[in-house]
């Protein structure tokens, strides 16, 4: 999640200080990400550095507010059409540890598989409870959790295809479809 | 008492070298209210122990119960007026009758079991108000979106007086945001006190779940903890 570019778009509706940005980042996610003010006032110094966003003092008060910039304008907007990095795979720890389970000797690999399957679906209730108490006309939680979801899923399909291929390939092969290469050879004689 | 309790049940399918054990020694108690989700990939006997759990199919050997009552001790009268009154069944492609309208697919299971035709009709307007349905009440099955269907076909397995609702892949091919839109049902009628067992492969669906039961070649191997809360969750999310 990339605060810098949160915080560009909230200053795209109008002036605003700091800790009014924290506060409708939080809202604005569904309160999933918290962020505490010291990670918005580093953001907006560097922001303020790049020439993405510029401040000055209110003349009610004595808080100091940035607005953004036709630059931090023209950043936000070619952030929104950037895909993110979907292309180099990521190093996916739970990827690793069926691939070692394989070969360590003793380790069932169907039990390693279901204990991590179990565990999943196990957070995707937890995720399914926040979206079932949460308020229908709060989209930005629903959406937060769907995305959660739907990552999850991924997960739980992609053990359910690991341990259907890993069945196939452990299950004894049927002599007449399928001959040993000993006895295909011994045929061949 | 639980709603729907399998003591060791066993199905076998075939004999001698063409048998198939469909289910090994499971043992599920499903209590009213509770909604259970089980999932397996195909050929793990997900299906065979939604029929026997329904009273369509019996088991090879061990018990059971619904309500409370051995389904072998009932005859067959017996066993189909279970069936008619306290269990509701939800199918894949909803099974909903092309000719009848929505109010009378949903009044059809009171009327078949000898409720008058205009009280069950109430019953049937009711359950589809409940529903969100009332403007489709006389509306035939293709005259209904997909969604539309499956809220009738569940409208049809909870009217009356059910306390067990079965469902195999209720959400059928509908997508996502309708799927949930039929667990979100299911749910809300479970928590009425009706005791829900769900079959499906789709983790997303079985999510919806109190508890899910994980079967693999027959056998319950596995099910999720009791909730921890979503606080939790999201105190777990904050520290990460």
């Amino acid at each position: 999640m990339s605060v810098r570019h949160a915080v560009l778009a909230l200053l795209s509706e109008g002036p605003k200080y700091g800790l009014r940005l924290r506060h409708e980042f939080e809202e604005r996610t569904g309160e999933v990400w918290p962020i505490n003010v010291g990670q918005i006032y580093t953001t907006l110094q560097r922001l303020e550095r790049d020439g993405m966003v510029e401040s000055g003092l209110e003349d009610d008060g004595p808080q100091k507010t940035y607005r953004l910039t036709a630059e931090g304008a023209a950043e936000l907007n070619r952030w929104l059409h950037t895909p993110p990095d979907l292309g180099s795979p990521p190093r996916d720890e739970l990827v690793i540890k069926v691939l070692v389970a394989m070969h360590v000797p003793g380790v069932d690999i169907g039990e390693v598989i279901q204990t991590h399957r179990r565990r999943v679906v196990e957070l995707m209730q937890e995720w399914t409870r926040v979206k079932r108490d949460a308020s229908e006309d709060d989209i930005s939680l629903v959406l937060v959790v769907d995305a959660e979801l739907f990552r999850l899923d991924s997960v739980v399909r992609w053990l359910d295809a690991a341990d259907s291929r890993l069945r196939r390939v452990t299950s004894p092969p049927t002599p007449r479809t399928n001959p040993a290469p000993a006895k295909r050879k011994a045929a061949a004689l | 008492m639980s709603a729907l309790e399998l003591i060791g049940v066993t199905k076998v399918y075939g004999r001698g070298a063409g048998e198939v054990q469909a289910l090994r020694e499971v043992t599920l108690a499903v209590e009213p209210g509770e909604l259970v989700a089980v999932m397996g990939p195909s050929g793990s006997g997900k299906s065979t122990l939604l029929t026997i759990a329904g009273t369509l199919e019996s088991a090879s050997s061990g018990d059971v119960l619904i309500g409370g009552m051995p389904v072998s001790k009932l005859s067959r009268n017996q066993q189909a007026a279970m069936r008619r009154r306290a269990i509701g069944y939800v199918f894949q492609d909803f099974n909903l009758l092309a000719g009848l309208t929505a109010a009378e697919n949903v009044a059809l299971p009171l009327e078949l079991d000898g409720v008058s035709t205009r009280t069950a009709r109430k019953a049937a307007l009711e359950v589809l108000d409940r529903l969100s349905l009332s403007a489709r009440a006389e509306h035939f099955p293709d005259d209904l979106s997909g969604g539309e269907r499956q809220r009738v076909a569940i409208a049809r397995a909870v009217v009356g007086e059910r306390r067990l609702l079965l469902a195999d892949e209720p959400s059928g091919a509908l997508d996502s945001v309708n799927g949930e839109a039929v667990m979100r049902l299911v749910r809300s009628t479970c928590q009425g006190g009706v005791a829900g067992v769900v079959v499906t492969h789709d983790a997303q669906l079985a999510s919806w779940a109190d508890r899910v039961v994980f079967l693999r070649d027959g056998r319950m191997v596995d099910q999720t903890a009791p909730p921890a809360g979503p606080e939790s969750l999201l105190q777990a999310d904050a520290a990460r």
